[in-house]
């Protein structure tokens, strides 16, 4: 069968399940005995194996099959969870997500068997193997024990049934079970009515048609058809359908009593009866605290709708279509704007009120397009707990991993690109800034080091701040690591504030761990990260503090397409600088611009600013405007840090479209981080403040 | 059938002036011919680039292609023209040219192919001959190449 087409769902599917085994996982590290959290691991593992059967990668559903297998045992209570046999789970999911990652490559599972892992597995099971073998056969019996399911008939289903008898041909009832890990329940019923059709007539289902389509049944139907095939004709077409895991066709001779009652009853209740059922035999398998109990079966019922988080996938390109023509609309919005500027005498109020619309609509417009773009940072940060975890047994700390904000959400494009820089700031902060053990001890500390990882939003900009209660950044230390390296002179090193040899770090190449481990210090380190950073639109900071703990904290921008900006003029040229990095405007007399090291500052209210003209560093040419004593300022911000830009007219706020500048035009200093287009028509630049500070 | 054998060996240029020379662009290579516009000048780029237009709302660079061969600036006309050159698989690039004259079809024996030893003569990859006058063939892939 050719399963390619599926390959996408396989993935994103097995991501799910593997997140969630590894999330359940470290539930059962800190609670072995959780019953709820074994159930989910069972079955996690269970979906994964017959998915993985389904797709034909075989060893992945050895592998998973073993894991079930162990885990079945754990339900059962006859095998205990143990510290080295999480460790062993989490070294199969790392088995798994290797297979998964080789298929996302080459679609193929790669030839790894894992064969010490299954022998570990297996390790688990031999102690009991008894218990299996019994658990076995336990297993084939328990759908005999079902109890058969009654059909009520219509007195005209009655007459068909029994017009159909007499003229000789085969009525049957069918039973069918879907398999439990069936994605589309609805869509494997549908073929079967769709081959039973092709054989006979079907003259009645349970549950009805309508809520068989509606998935609004667990995982069997029942179904009477009529036809002239026989018995195993039929089984077989029923069988034929994939994802069908039994077929029970019983014939009907005559229309008696025993297969419809008269009492008028409704559909629901059989169902309610069979999960009582399951309740029931919950209880007995796992013997759970009280308020545990209550919560299997919840989510066993809750299986057949999916309540949280129906989401459609949509294709990144549509919605960048979608993106497009709302940066048209704004394009076209601005166009009406610089008309009425034009001919302000025959502004009439319609006009203003049709951009004012235009305007709102396309504010909304913006906001809704943004918002199907977003995404919680969630799906990066939740792989990041157990990565913690396989750090701390690595390098022999304890430690804790605290995260919040994890909703908080951001651009599907940043998030994407997220991942990487967090995880490695998280390695930096487990690997150089926690102590060892003995050491945190010795200073008073909890020995157990704390991680942190804190997302929230602030105006227009996402922060996320990663930090850890460990040594904290020793600036000494990094200063002689930068004299050694020669980064900077020794007379460079005297004059330097802490802020600015901390700032040294993202320097390329600079690694103040003194050994070189797996985890951290290759060399590519924090550099690689600000650059990451930067690409994305945002900024890094580091707070630190010897002996307490450093905390790194990322200032991503919202959105990265549209923004609110200022358009200034410098000459002839038109320039826009976004309102996020202004701080204030001010008018300065000439007369107070100071020299500081021969450099033009200016005194603000008690702070010295530097000032920068921007038509010396944009080679524009200037235009000579001697009478005027004033100059106008545009203050603008990075962190702590401003300056003070010089520019000759200030046109005023506008929402603008970011366009890239390609990829041919090298304009060397990255002052320009993009282009917007004017209601003119005309392109102007966007000044990035951040690269003139 | 015959005849569309023949079709096959021919090439479209259009024929653009330029200085005192014609050159010759492949039309595959062309999306676009449009009339000189604003042209926004991006501070620190190559010298050769003139600098940013709008396109249908995307911004697309602009390249002079006087500079780039080190020929006399350009002389803004109502003939000057930007070109529009988007190989397959590429980002767009306008070049400026005084004027375009006409869409010619050459035949591969009309043709001949140059050796350019000269590092600025490269982006010829051969003369083309129509009517008695020589059009020199640009290269566009030489040219997108440099800046990749």
């Amino acid at each position: 069968m050719d399963v390619s087409q599926y390959l996408e769902i396989f993935i994103d599917e097995t991501r799910e399940h593997i997140q969630n085994l590894s999330d359940h996982i470290m539930v059962l590290e800190q609670e072995p005995d959780n019953a709820d959290t074994i159930n989910e691991i069972f079955r996690a593992a269970h979906s994964l194996k017959g998915m993985a059967g389904t797709m034909g990668y075989k060893r992945m559903q050895h592998l998973t099959h073993m894991m079930e297998n162990v885990f079945s045992e754990v339900r059962n209570g006859t095998v205990k969870v143990t510290s080295s046999m999480v460790d062993v789970l989490f070294q199969c999911l790392d088995a798994v997500e290797a297979y998964l990652e080789e298929i996302v490559n080459t679609t193929m599972e790669g030839e790894n068997d894992n064969e010490p892992i299954i022998k570990l597995l297996n390790g688990f099971l031999e102690k009991d193997k008894k218990a299996e073998e019994e658990k076995d056969k336990e297993e084939e019996k328990a759908p005999v024990d079902e109890p058969p399911r009654e059909i009520k008939l219509s007195e005209f289903e009655i007459n068909a049934i029994s017009e159909a008898l007499t003229k000789g041909m085969n009525v049957f009832k069918i039973r069918v079970h879907v398999d439990e890990n069936c994605i589309l329940k609805a869509a494997r019923a549908f073929l079967v009515f769709k081959a039973l059709e092709e054989l006979g007539e079907i003259i009645k289902s349970d549950p009805s048609v309508q809520d068989i389509e509606d998935e609004k049944f667990e995982f069997d139907f029942t179904v009477i058809i009529v036809t002239n095939s026989d018995k195993d004709a039929t089984t077989k077409a029923v069988s034929n359908v994939l994802e069908i895991k039994r077929v029970d066709t019983e014939p009907i001779t005559e229309v008696s009593k025993p297969i419809m009652t008269s009492e008028p009853k409704e559909e629901e209740p059989p169902k309610e009866k069979q999960e009582e059922k399951t309740e029931v035999a919950k209880t007995e398998t796992a013997p759970a605290k009280t308020p545990e109990k209550k919560a299997a079966p919840l989510a066993k019922s809750g299986a057949g709708k999916p309540v949280v988080n129906r989401t459609i996938r949509v294709d990144i390109e549509k919605l960048d279509v979608l993106m497009n023509l709302v940066s048209e609309l704004i394009i076209a919005k601005n166009g009406l704007v610089s008309t009425s500027n034009n001919d302000s005498k025959e502004k009439n109020s319609g006009f203003n009120e049709q951009i004012e619309y235009l305007e709102r609509v396309t504010t909304n417009l913006h906001e809704s397009v943004m918002k199907v773009r977003m995404m919680p940072i969630e799906t990066v940060t939740q792989k990041f707990p157990k990565m913690v975890r396989d750090l701390s047994k690595k390098l022999n700390k304890q430690m804790r991993l605290t995260m919040t904000g994890e909703d908080t959400e951001l651009d599907r494009t940043v998030i994407d690109e997220l991942g990487d820089p967090l995880m490695h700031l998280l390695r930096n902060s487990a690997d150089h800034g926690l102590e060892s053990e003995e050491l945190r001890k010795e200073r008073g500390k909890d020995p157990v080091g704390s991680i942190i990882l804190n997302a929230f939003q602030d105006g227009n900009n996402v922060v996320i701040e990663v930090g850890d209660d460990g040594n904290g950044i020793d600036v000494e230390a990094v200063k002689q690591k930068a004299l050694e390296k020669g980064a900077i002179t020794p007379e460079q090193g005297d004059t330097m504030s802490d802020k600015e040899i901390i700032d040294l770090l993202f320097q390329p190449s600079f690694s103040t761990a003194k050994v070189v481990s797996d985890v951290s210090g290759r060399g590519v380190g924090l550099d690689v990260v600000k650059t990451k950073i930067e690409s994305l639109g945002g900024a890094i900071e580091v707070k630190t503090a010897l002996g307490e703990g450093s905390t790194f904290s990322i200032r991503l921008p919202l959105t990265l397409a549209i923004i609110q900006a200022l358009m200034v003029e410098i000459g002839y040229e038109k320039y826009a600088i976004s309102l996020d990095s202004i701080q204030a405007i001010e008018d300065v007399l000439k007369t107070d611009i100071k020299y500081v090291q021969s450099k033009e500052v200016i005194n603000l209210r008690g702070n010295v600013i530097p000032i920068i003209r921007l038509h010396e560093i944009l080679d524009i040419e200037k235009i000579e405007d001697e009478e005027n004593d004033n100059l106008t300022v545009v203050i603008i911000k990075k962190g702590d840090k401003q300056a003070g830009l010089v520019v000759d007219r200030l046109i005023g706020q506008q929402e603008i479209v970011i366009k890239s500048l390609g990829s041919y035009i090298d304009s060397g200093n990255k002052l320009i981080s993009g282009a917007t287009i004017l209601g003119n028509g005309d392109v102007a630049l966007i000044l990035d403040a951040n690269t003139l500070i | 059938m015959e005849e569309n054998l023949i079709e096959v060996q021919s090439t479209q240029y259009i024929v653009v002036d330029l200085g005192i020379e014609q050159y010759g662009i492949d039309i595959k290579y062309v999306d676009n011919i449009v009339r000189m516009q604003n042209i926004t000048r991006v501070p620190h780029s190559q010298h050769f680039f003139r600098g940013v237009i709008n396109l249908r709302g995307e911004v697309v660079p602009v390249m002079s292609l006087r500079r780039k061969f080190g020929l006399e600036d350009d002389e803004f006309t109502d003939k000057t023209r930007i070109i529009i050159l988007k190989p397959a698989q590429q980002e767009a690039m306008g070049i400026v040219v005084d004027n375009v004259k006409e869409v010619v079809s050459l035949e591969s024996d009309n043709i001949e192919k140059v050796q350019n030893s000269k590092e600025e003569k490269r982006h010829i990859f051969a003369v083309g001959k129509n009517q008695g006058s020589l059009i020199s063939l640009l290269n566009v892939n030489v040219i997108f190449d440099d800046l990749n």
